[in-house]
């Protein structure tokens, strides 16, 4: 539990032997924990006069932010978008077995799927915060129907919808209330699609583009309406062309509000996207590079028949690829840069001091060690292996 | 005095490192016993730190049993600017080390009465009974700490303003900008070091040399107060070859002659795993 009652008195914990990641790079520092949050030793030692209760020596391995996945559909054969009885317990189930993966926050997602789904699933995924039962809950990612016929992918055609009647209200009657939504994801070509995404960016809600045959400048318009953030790049969207690079051309559009980061998701398993293709988005653009696995319920589970919401999937064999950045970068894609998408960049996606002490201890080929959330051990490789 | 000269900075850092820990060794330290030692910043002391720091984590030597008065602090820069003493000592030394953070003491360069919290720090060494060793850098204008040409050689602990051989030296720190160095900071006077029962002065480096031939060749000159150091009974003076340039060539040859008696302070180089 995290609060500032009693923090003063709490164990310090001190990580030693290990290289952090700070600032974008690897330093080799201690990472100092209090109270579920990254402690400020020096401001210990000269304000408190106070050292470490417990020294934990890391063995030289990388702590690096907790993971963030703002694009997740299921796993170990549970599907957000299946209207059961007990939401819950599938999303505690997924919330914890990604633990392993050093997934600490998520965004359930829910494809494209009836108003009756959403009506049922939406209230029962509320915003939680993680701990040893599992990861943190962001908040839900509700991708469609309010997309492209063109560009549906996976998602069923019976289901797709327009807000061109009555716009947002189109929305609220199709998903209910949004409290626990987080991010959207819309086609902007849609008519009225600006007054929604005016009305979804001035509740908090991050609006993303995707599924979608937008051209650039209605891209460019839908992220002055307030949109920062694009639906797994590459898929579902205009292909890159040198006169009109579409969507894609966010990446590189000097026609964007000043100051204005736009951030877009890649799903790195060497499949949907070719490393090549997603190195030229990478180097075009590195802040903003958003890593999600995108997951489906198959997650985890071997080859067969799955559900995907309304849909069935032929799983075949799994791919994993790492992209081909620096090291640095890969981690800051997977923790910092979605922290920054959904404005939680103080608390989330970083070491820094005040934030919360959701991190992972990984060796150097970047697999995952041990799992922390606000400063407690919550998974670690060895006692899996018993 | 004793003037040891080593042939680079390296051998000067680890010789000057080998003498404070076999000074804190063979005092053994203890629950009732600590071993008072004074502590310069700059960049001349960092190879002496990272040494110190390599024989703690070696086990070799702990500073359990050690307390540190730090020379000054910077007047009006927050405590954790980059660029404070307090952020030089934490970064160079005491987060790598087991001293306890009660016994390390920095001048506060934020006070709201600076002179209250000088008189205080004189208070704080005499109750720790007074300083083991000092060890001290040189300024390119011979001042030791930030006791500025012209300062009283018995000064105490107060408030100074920087000379401007200083900021200039000091910009370096701060992205060039002279108006973003500090102008004044709280230094340990004169006198206050000259109480310690041992002092020793690190000087490395060519643009150093001018300033300890004055210092070491010359009278007694509250211009080059490193100077007043002439006169106190226990001085060692650890250089590399750069820093004597200025030196006559005869006070060089006979002090280089005795290494082989300076050496025998640091060697052999003692250990608390020996049960010392």
């Amino acid at each position: 539990m995290r609060g500032e009652q009693g923090a003063a008195g709490a164990r310090v914990l001190q990580f030693t032997n290990c290289r952090i990641l700070r600032g974008g790079k690897l330093l080799r520092e201690d990472l100092w924990v209090r109270g579920g949050r990254i402690l400020d030793p020096e401001k210990l030692f000269f304000e408190e006069r106070r050292v470490a209760d417990e020294r934990r020596d890391c063995g030289g391995r990388i702590l690096a932010p907790g993971f963030i996945d703002v694009q997740i559909n299921g796993g170990f054969g549970v599907d957000f978008s299946q209207a059961t009885e007990d939401v819950g317990s599938g999303v505690a189930l997924v919330a914890r077995r990604i633990l392993s993966h050093g997934v600490t926050s998520f965004c359930p997602t829910l494809v494209t799927s009836p108003p009756e789904v959403y009506h049922k699933v939406v209230p029962q995924i509320p915003v939680k915060s993680g701990g040893p039962h599992g990861a943190g809950v962001l908040g839900l990612h509700l991708e469609g129907p309010f997309i492209s016929r063109e560009k549906r992918g996976a998602h069923p055609e019976a289901h797709l919808r327009s807000f061109e009647a009555d716009a947002f209200q189109d929305l609220l009657a199709t998903y209910g209330p949004l409290d626990n939504v987080r991010i959207v994801t819309l086609a902007p070509e849609l008519g009225r699609s600006h007054e929604v995404i005016r009305a979804l960016t001035a509740r908090g809600i991050c609006v993303s583009l995707g599924h979608s045959v937008a051209d650039l400048r209605a891209a460019e318009d839908a992220v002055w309406s307030g949109a920062t953030f694009i639906t797994h790049l590459f898929n579902a969207m205009l292909p890159f062309h040198h006169r009109d690079p579409g969507i894609v051309g966010l990446l590189t559009s000097d026609r964007l509000p000043a100051g204005r980061c736009i951030f877009y998701g890649m799903i790195a398993d060497g499949t949907h996207t070719n490393p090549a293709a997603l190195r030229i988005a990478h180097r075009a653009h590195p802040q903003g590079l958003v890593l999600v696995t995108d997951a489906i319920p198959a997650l985890g589970l071997g080859n067969g028949r799955h559900t995907l919401g309304q849909q069935e999937v032929e799983v075949d064999g799994l791919t994993a690829y790492v992209a081909g950045c620096s090291v640095e970068s890969a981690l800051e894609a997977a923790s910092l840069h979605p922290a920054q998408l959904l404005g939680l960049e103080k608390s989330k996606g970083t070491l820094d001091f005040g934030a919360d002490a959701d991190f992972v201890v990984l060796d150097d080929s970047l697999h995952v060690q041990a799992t922390y959330i606000s400063g407690e051990l919550v998974w670690q490789a060895d006692a899996a292996r018993q | 005095m004793r003037l040891v000269i080593l042939d680079n900075y390296d051998l000067a850092s680890e010789w000057a490192a080998k003498y404070i820990c076999n000074r804190i060794i063979q005092f053994k330290p203890g629950q009732d016993r600590y071993f008072t030692l004074g502590l310069p910043t700059g960049s001349t002391p960092l190879g002496c730190y990272k040494k110190l720091i390599e024989y703690h984590k070696n086990g070799h030597l702990s500073f359990k049993y050690v307390k540190t008065f730090n020379m000054d602090e910077y007047v009006g820069l927050p405590r954790n600017h980059p660029e404070s003493y307090h952020s030089y000592m934490w970064n160079n030394f005491f987060k790598h080390i087991d001293i306890d953070p009660n016994n390390a003491h920095i001048l506060d360069g934020n006070a709201a009465d600076l002179q209250a919290e000088c008189d205080a720090f004189e208070n704080k060494i005499k109750e720790a009974g007074g300083i083991d060793l000092f060890v001290g850098g040189i300024g390119p204008d011979g001042h030791i700490a930030f006791n500025e040409p012209g300062s009283s050689l018995v000064s105490r602990t107060r408030l100074k303003t920087l000379a401007m051989d200083t900021i200039l030296a000091n910009a370096k720190y701060f992205d060039g900008d002279l108006s973003k160095v500090p102008t004044m900071a709280l230094t340990v006077g004169v006198g206050t070091v000259m109480d310690a029962r041992e002092v020793m002065i690190l000087i490395t480096g060519a643009h150093k040399a001018f300033a300890l031939y004055k210092a070491i060749e010359e009278g007694v000159n509250h211009m080059w107060t490193v100077s007043a150091f002439q006169q106190h009974p226990r001085t060692i003076f650890v250089c590399d070859e750069d820093a004597t340039l200025e030196l006559r060539v005869k006070t060089v040859k006979y002090f280089k002659g005795l290494m082989h008696v300076h050496n025998k302070l640091v060697d052999p180089l003692f250990s608390m795993k020996d049960g010392n």
